[in-house]
């Protein structure tokens, strides 16, 4: 019993300890962006690495979301007898509001979040982040903040080209495999389109942004224990980042969708 | 020798990690000018002492004065000019792998924007020149040797021209003839350089080369405090034990 207490409460100490080290980390970061155009460079540097490079995989993934999607909704469209020049608003709802954003930032987050936390861990363990500091460099403004913004762009941007590959993935399938014209689903999709869905799918997907490299960052300088410790710190880091964005995006669906 | 006046006063330092206590009020006193070696066993907390010298790590209790200031009250830009004050050449030389070498020496000059990019330029192959590795600017770390990358750090150690050098574990991994070369540049640097230098080591041959007073820790204290002659006379046993290297006597092997 006392050996369970004790698992628990080394857990809440733990959860605490990092939900307040996030929140300080946020902080420093909102600090260093004083110095926002002395990093100018780094922080192109970090876009072209960290967002340019994610494209090709946001665009495979998205052809196939669009593409599943436009398939089960003709497929419940079937069965409760709805009309398939419906299948446009159905795909183009769900591709804008949810399913672009969240999985451009689940993508993200599995490449780019884990690839900052190996990158700083592997620093924190052989002493480049120690160094830098010793040279009175602050790591959070060197390293943190291009990383963290570098993210928070990079997301809304991956997820406009997520939205129109999508669509295009749905278009395929209604076109080809349920026999609806072009004309006929780009329709439903213009009558659905609300440019508010769409801004706030890019609002969100900047809030994911800075979920993913302030948690991809923190890992990343919190890893003790050599390359063991950096794979720790980079499955703990995808881990959080993911719970995050799941969580965050029912808190925006309850904000922004009232019922 | 305690001495409110000392440069760097390091004054009943306790640290713990965890369970594990590490320093357990460490006192010692660094006048301007010397040359100080730590020794001890490995794990017995050099590094951890050396890195609370320039605030990587903070005291659980204790203090450390610099030039008369205690450096946990340092903010801002104090801190950046306290570091700016003191280079450290680390374990595995934390040369940034992203950066040549050059970048790597120059990046601390470049980002204090203190100096246009010549004279940064300038700095570089000067300090570069004083390890003898002008040839090797443009290079990346990785494709250097362990001696070599440990001389990159030097470089980078000593390109804002510091007051104080700090020396973690300089000769370990190096063989022995380079070991000693090292040695001989940390003598001459400290000389040419006139500072005050604090190295933490487990090689004997290393300290009695570079020091000219050595401290020993044992079980998170100072166990002996005394010039390189001194410890050679000494008639402490755990000291004894250590400088002679033997896996026999009073010294706990953890």
């Amino acid at each position: 019993m006392e050996i369970g207490l004790q698992v628990i409460g080394r857990r809440g100490v733990s959860f605490i300890k990092k939900t307040g080290g996030l929140f300080i980390l946020l902080g420093k970061f909102i600090v260093s962006l004083k110095d926002i155009f002395r990093s100018i460079g780094l922080i192109f540097e970090q876009l072209y690495l960290l967002g340019v490079q994610s494209l090709p995989l946001i665009i495979v993934i998205s052809i196939f979301v669009g593409a599943v999607s436009a398939w089960q909704a003709a497929y419940q469209f079937k069965f409760i007898g709805a009309p398939f020049r419906l299948l446009g608003n159905a795909v183009g709802k769900a591709v804008v509001m949810e399913l672009a954003p969240v999985l451009s930032a689940i993508v993200f987050a599995g490449r780019v979040g884990a690839g900052v936390t190996a990158e700083l861990g592997t620093m924190k363990v052989t002493e480049q982040i120690d160094a830098l500091e010793s040279m009175g460099i602050n790591p959070v403004r060197y390293l943190v903040m291009p990383r963290v913004i570098a993210c928070m762009f990079m997301v809304p941007f991956l997820v406009i080209f997520a939205n129109f590959v999508a669509i295009m993935g749905g278009l395929a399938v209604a076109v080809i495999g349920v026999d609806v014209s072009s004309e006929m689903f780009l329709s439903g999709f213009k009558e659905s389109f609300k440019l508010s869905d769409f801004v706030n799918g890019l609002t969100k997907a900047t809030v994911f942004g800075l979920l993913i490299g302030l948690v991809g960052s923190y890992e990343g300088f919190n890893t003790t224990g050599g390359a063991q410790g950096v794979g720790k710190a980079t499955t703990t880091s995808v881990v959080i980042s993911m719970v995050l964005i799941l969580v965050f995006n029912f808190i925006f669906a309850v904000i922004l969708f009232r019922i | 020798m305690a001495d409110a006046n000392s440069f760097i006063r390091i004054e009943n330092l306790h640290k713990a990690f965890g369970d594990q206590v590490v320093l357990d009020g460490v006192t010692i006193d660094i006048q301007k000018g010397e040359s100080i070696v730590i020794i001890g066993q490995s794990g017995c907390g050099k590094s951890v002492l050396l890195k609370h010298l320039i605030r990587l790590l903070e005291p659980d209790r204790g203090r450390v004065l610099f030039d008369g200031r205690d450096i946990a009250g340092l903010r801002g830009r104090e801190l950046i000019e306290m570091r700016s004050r003191i280079g450290m050449l680390f374990q595995s030389a934390a040369l940034f792998d992203s950066l040549t070498v050059a970048e790597n020496v120059g990046l601390g000059l470049k980002e204090s924007r203190r100096y246009p990019d010549a004279e940064v330029e300038k700095i570089v192959m000067e300090k570069l020149g004083m390890v003898g590795l002008t040839e090797a600017a443009d290079k990346n770390p990785d494709a250097l040797s362990g001696g070599m990358r440990k001389r990159v750090g030097l470089a980078r150690a000593i390109a804002d021209n510091p007051e104080v050098l700090l020396y973690d574990e300089p000769t370990t991994g190096l063989d022995p003839i380079t070991a000693d070369l090292t040695n001989d540049m940390i003598v001459e640097l400290n000389q040419k350089l006139n500072v005050t230098s604090v190295a933490v080591t487990h090689d004997m041959t290393s300290a009695f080369k570079i020091a000219s007073r050595i401290i020993m820790l044992y079980q998170g204290r100072v166990e002996i405090d005394a010039t390189p002659q001194q410890i050679r006379e000494t008639t402490n046993a755990v000291v004894k034990q250590f400088i002679e290297g033997s896996a026999v006597g009073p010294v706990q092997v953890r």
